[in-house]
């Protein structure tokens, strides 16, 4: 077998690549661009599919953002000529940020919206590709990443006068596709919540209800919270990190179980669930005070087998000194292998491990940046 | 009426490897006028240089004649003959 790890940092895209997810040889940064300016880019979103080797990348560079395109497993790139995506320049300004004003429209102001960052990017069946973007916002591609469509409906959700900004900017940030139910997607936003379509984003239901904060007067709003990471496991349990507890919904629309009791945190941001075996999480917590670093100042991945019911400490192979790089949003995916999954994670500190089921966690690169997502296939 | 236009290295593959576009506009034409000729023959440079609003990037100055652009009448600045340069902020740690 071999296997290819993106690895998107706070200044380039890093690949990394193995026959037995042991012994890695790592490259990088990309010159995803012919001049390499893109080498020192914010690389926020990385998408592999491992049916077509395709991989997309979304990179914040000093000309804008934009999205390059591999067809060769991350050899070569390829980048529209024209931009993948653009705000229609009628829609009233929206400012999404702390002020008093945030989420609601403002017709009258000389600003408009434009496209800050991608935050996420996602295959779906044939050339269908979804983009999270900020600011808050989500776009759908039918040829394979090259332009996209503005979804007008969840930009116009009523709830959207809750939404905000997150401390890393607002946006669509999460992607949860529902393989076999067609038109089925589920997004997180930060701050504003959990929404999930079933006519392929024609309509939009709120589904947070049930996620309680303790950073507004309201313990259980309908919407607005700030939602960190969303997955889904294979039986379609959805399993979210808030700004807060975890938890579990078997049934959305009937509200969200507390899963953190045996969490040693109320707080973390990576959050994946096991290819295969219904149940199975993988969570990385951070200090939910002060000290946002990893709890007790130990590197670890917590896992679940039982619906998040129990939690234990997976950290066989990881430094047992003190370690304070903590594990982003997208820091962490698994390859999809159904036979072997393996489980991929990188930190602040610009550290990656890898580790199959059950394994021990091995070094794919260190001292690279500071580590904003993973995405990793087999390729082979 | 012909501006020259000065490309920085890091744009040049935008626009064939060119370091110096020349570019035919009115007399009368601003700095918008000269970005939309110049997105039009070049689009992946020009959506570098601005965003979809039509504003410069954050990082992108644009000098007229020694002069940058924002201290002058920005996109609406007449470009009145002069040379353009385009020279990026490289900027952060």
């Amino acid at each position: 077998m071999a296997y290819l790890v993106l690895i998107g940092t706070r200044k380039g895209l890093f690949t990394a690549t193995s026959d037995d997810r042991v012994h890695w040889s790592v490259d990088g940064p990309a010159k995803l661009d012919q001049d390499g300016f893109t080498a020192v880019a914010e690389i926020y979103a990385a998408a592999c599919d491992p049916a077509t080797g395709r991989v997309l990348v979304g990179a914040s560079t000093f000309f804008g953002p934009s999205i390059w395109r591999s067809d060769d497993a991350a050899r070569t790139w390829d980048e529209p000529e024209h931009a993948p995506m653009a705000f229609p320049q009628d829609l009233p300004y929206r400012p999404l940020d702390f002020s008093e004003t945030a989420g609601i429209d403002q017709p009258d102001s000389p600003e408009t919206n434009t496209v800050k960052r991608v935050w996420q990017l996602a295959f779906g069946p044939g050339d269908r590709v979804w983009a999270g973007v900020e600011p808050t916002s989500l776009w759908t591609s039918d040829d394979a990443g090259r332009t996209f469509t503005f979804n007008q409906a969840l930009w116009d959700h009523p709830q959207h006068t809750t939404w905000a900004s997150g401390a890393g900017g607002p946006a669509v940030h999460t992607i949860v596709t529902h393989p076999g139910e067609p038109g089925k997607l589920t997004v997180a936003i930060s701050s504003g919540g959990i929404y999930q379509t079933t006519d392929d984003g024609a309509t939009w239901n709120g589904i947070t209800k049930g996620i309680t904060v303790d950073y507004g007067p309201d313990e259980a709003p309908e919407s607005g919270q700030c939602i960190h990471k969303v997955t889904r496991d294979a039986a379609g349990t959805l399993f979210a990190q808030s700004h807060g507890p975890a938890y579990r919904a078997d049934r959305p629309d009937g509200g969200w179980t507390n899963i953190s009791a045996t969490l040693p945190t109320n707080f973390g941001f990576a959050m994946v669930a096991h290819p295969t075996r219904p149940g199975t999480v993988l969570a990385w917590p951070v200090g939910e005070a002060m000290d946002r670093t990893p709890p007790n100042a130990r590197i670890a991945a917590w896992r679940t087998t039982d619906n998040g019911e129990n939690w234990t400490s997976w950290a066989h192979g990881l430094p047992d000194e003190n370690y304070y790089g903590t594990v982003m949003r997208d820091g962490a995916c698994t390859d999809g292998d159904p036979a072997d999954p393996g489980w991929y994670f990188g930190t602040r500190c610009g550290d990656v491990w890898a580790a199959a089921d059950d394994g021990h966690w091995h070094q794919v690169a260190a001292h690279l940046p500071d580590v904003l997502c993973v995405r990793a296939m087999v390729t082979a | 009426m012909s501006t020259d236009v000065k490309i920085p290295a890091a744009l040049a593959s935008e626009c064939g490897g060119a370091r110096h576009l020349t570019v035919d506009l009115d007399e009368h034409a601003t700095l918008a006028d000269l970005l939309d000729a110049v997105a039009a023959a070049h689009p992946r440079l020009g959506r570098r240089l601005r965003d979809e609003s039509g504003r410069l990037r954050r990082f992108v100055n644009v000098y007229i004649g020694d002069e940058e652009s924002r201290r002058l009448q920005g996109l609406d600045t007449p470009l009145d003959g002069r040379e353009i340069q385009i020279l990026p902020s490289i900027a952060g740690g």
